[in-house]
């Protein structure tokens, strides 16, 4: 660049699409245009639609919709009820699924196997899934049976149409996309480092927290935001096997009724925003502590 | 990247200290042993490690003293890194034993053995910087903290990277991580640094440089070495003696002036420099001296022991070949037709062939032209005979 400039006198610069070339600006990006126009289309049209909708109101101030939600303790609940069912399922998830992912990077054969199995219940799909719970799980169903049968209880367990037909719901549906997701992190650390820790005197504690955790925490931080959103914007199993006017009812069923049974659009829209809001929140607060208890990883930095 | 004779100076002062701190207290016996740097021999007792049905390693015997410095030296799939990797404890042993001294560490996991390693890729913490990585060890260890400071200073000086303290791996060149990974092994004093063909990421350059500061830690050091590697090179030049592997089963031992000078079969002479392979038959043995028929040549050269009547390997180093006049009568004079030439820097590398078809390479002062006709001359000491090697490995 310099040595180019210095021989060709300033006046003459190379034509503009040369430069714009050296900027990376070339018709090869037009082949962006489809995406572009299908992200504006389905996703920040409609995002922005809804949000003019929140704000609009018939004679009230800008936020009446939002003080309406806050003021009124069954649309606020909503909030809680549905933070309660996500972080409590997602920690589950995580924690079930991390020691496996561990164990199954470098296993050959058997990895495809297990994947395969594990990736049935994303095919199901969750109508399905939660009409099984309700024969699984219900008064009459196998589990009951068969804990009355071995006399472990006398009273068939409340598991379904409550929050916790629920959790049990999002645990089945997003365990396989977490694993999936954690099994190619884990595929990803090399286990010559853990090898090193060893030889320099890690015990197999040391190894996992000084070594394999913190170089799996942004996969680890990155699918449990992930899965934060999948699941707290569980609507189809709040609604079959949980207990949509009680205990189970999420910020989507609240959604779902201001609708399509109160038919009030501008409310649906406030309550689909703070639900946009509370996930972001809740992803920056789980990067929040991945940075805080891991801080020294710097992949990014480079010399 | 290369150092004043100032840090020269203060890298030499600190190996002193370093060499001649008393070995530290370990705090927890259940640690790994800080104290027990010197020992009198690690004993490798009928070392077998198999993968399925294949011996990587057999029944491999070796005893190292303290303070030593070994190399495996061997080809790929030799099993040189199975013994290392068994030595370090992170390939169970299939049968055989490892003693240290009176105490068999072959039943202990790695962390329990107190060694260090420098492996080929390096395995740097990515996560950590420079200081905590050399550091990691004795945090492991649990030094306290003022005494892990300063040795971590102490060995960054002695590997001139003092400057590079608070940077990440992936900031560092080849030349730099390795050194990282010296300093993070050599900062423990252990009884035993594995090396783990160390050079073979770094360019010719950077080989050379970092082969000279390994022989120099460890002439300050003293720390006993197990050094494996496939260049010649590096086991002459690094290592005090040298096991040479083939096919999981040690082939030769020796310091590097008895390997290089006497090599004991065609193997470890094709491995160190006897690029020259003719085969031929005995014709004739007395004592060392033997005679091979190679095609119409007769060739006189010396052989490890007597020689039976049969096939054989005939091996010369291409320096050992000399181009002479036609008319100059003496033994073993091989007449060559001249096929390719390279500049070799001080002398030309020349491919010859022998009427019999085999190919000879030899070194000449003055490049002769393609399809020269020369006559080239060795003298029998250097002409090696061998039983053949029994399969191409």
């Amino acid at each position: 660049m310099a040595t180019r400039t210095a021989a060709a006198p300033p006046s003459a610069l190379p034509p503009l699409n040369k430069r714009l070339a050296e900027q990376g600006v070339t018709p090869r990006l037009l082949l962006l245009l489809p995406a572009v126009v299908f992200a504006l289309g389905l996703f920040v049209y409609p995002f922005l639609y809804g949000l003019g909708l929140s704000f609009t109101t018939d004679g009230g101030s800008l936020w009446s919709n939002y003080r309406e939600f806050f003021s009124d303790p069954y649309l606020r609940g909503t909030i809680w009820l549905t933070v309660r069912l996500a972080v409590p399922a997602v920690l589950i998830i995580l924690v079930a699924a991390t020691p496996l992912a561990l164990a199954m990077r470098g296993a050959g054969r058997g990895k495809q196997t297990i994947t395969v199995i594990l990736l049935f219940p994303i095919t199901i799909g969750t109508v399905l899934l939660s009409d099984g719970l309700l024969d699984f799980l219900g008064a009459a169903g196998w589990v009951n049976r068969f804990l009355l049968d071995t006399g472990l209880i006398d009273q068939p367990l409340q598991l379904i149409h409550n929050y916790w037909g629920v959790m049990f719901a999002i645990i089945i549906t997003d365990f396989p996309f977490v694993f999936l997701l954690l099994l190619s992190y884990a595929s990803g650390i090399d286990p010559a480092y853990e090898r090193a820790a060893a030889v320099f005197g890690a015990s197999a504690r040391q190894r996992f927290l000084r070594v394999t955790l913190p170089l799996f925490a942004p996969g680890l931080a990155t699918t449990a935001s992930l899965a934060f959103v999948l699941a707290f914007g569980t609507f189809p199993s709040a609604l079959l096997v949980g207990e949509p006017a009680g205990s189970t009812r999420t910020m989507g069923v609240a959604a779902y009724s201001e609708a399509f049974q109160q038919f009030d659009y501008p409310m649906a829209s406030t309550v689909a925003m703070l639900m946009a809001g509370v996930e972001l929140l809740v992803i920056v607060i789980i990067l929040g502590l991945r940075s805080r208890l891991v801080p020294t990883l710097s992949s990014g930095r480079k010399g | 990247m290369h150092s004043t004779g100032g840090s020269e100076r203060s890298a030499a002062e600190v190996a002193n200290k370093l060499a001649g701190a008393a070995p530290t207290d370990s705090p927890n016996a259940d640690k790994p042993d800080d104290g027990a740097r010197q020992f009198e021999a690690l004993r490798l007792d009928g070392v077998t490690r198999a993968f399925g049905a294949t011996d990587a390693l057999r029944d491999f015997n070796i005893t190292i003293r303290g303070g030593e410095f070994v190399a495996f030296l061997g080809p790929s799939g030799s099993g040189k890194s199975t013994a290392l990797n068994c030595l370090a404890g992170l390939l169970p042993l299939t049968a055989g034993e490892i003693w240290l001294d009176d105490r068999r560490i072959d039943t202990l996991p790695p962390e329990r053995r107190g060694f260090a390693m420098v492996f080929q890729n390096y395995a740097l913490f990515p996560h950590l910087d420079v200081r905590r990585n050399v550091g990691f060890g004795l945090r492991m260890r649990k030094v306290p903290k003022q005494e892990m400071k300063r040795r971590v200073d102490e060995a960054l000086t002695l590997v001139r990277l003092a400057h590079k303290a608070d940077s990440h791996p992936a900031q560092l060149s080849g030349g730099e991580q390795q050194r990282v990974a010296i300093a993070r092994a050599v900062v423990c004093e252990p009884p035993l640094v594995l090396m783990d063909e160390p050079l073979s990421n770094l360019d010719a350059k950077l080989r050379l440089e970092m082969r000279t500061e390994i022989r120099r830690l460890h002439q300050d050091l003293g720390l006993t070495t197990v050094y494996v590697t496939h260049d010649q090179h590096e086991a002459l030049s690094l290592a005090d003696r040298i096991v040479i592997l083939r096919n999981g089963v040690v082939e030769q031992e020796g310091t590097p002036s008895e390997v290089y000078i006497e090599p004991q079969t065609d193997f470890v002479a094709g491995f160190l420099g006897y690029r020259n392979a003719l085969t031929g038959n005995v014709v004739e043995s007395h004592g060392r001296q033997t005679t091979v028929a190679v095609g119409d040549l007769r060739l006189v050269g010396t052989c490890p022991e007597v020689m039976p009547v049969g096939d054989a390997v005939v091996r010369i180093r291409p320096d050992d070949l000399m181009v002479c006049d036609g008319d100059d009568a003496g033994p073993n004079r091989i007449p060559l037709l001249v096929k390719v030439v390279e500049y070799g820097g001080r002398e030309f590398v020349v491919e010859g062939v022998t009427p019999a078809g085999q190919r000879l390479y030899f070194m000449a002062s003055q490049a002769p032209r393609l399809g020269d006709s020369v006559i080239v001359a060795v003298d029998p000491e250097n002409v090696r005979v061998f039983s053949p090697t029994e399969d191409g490995g």
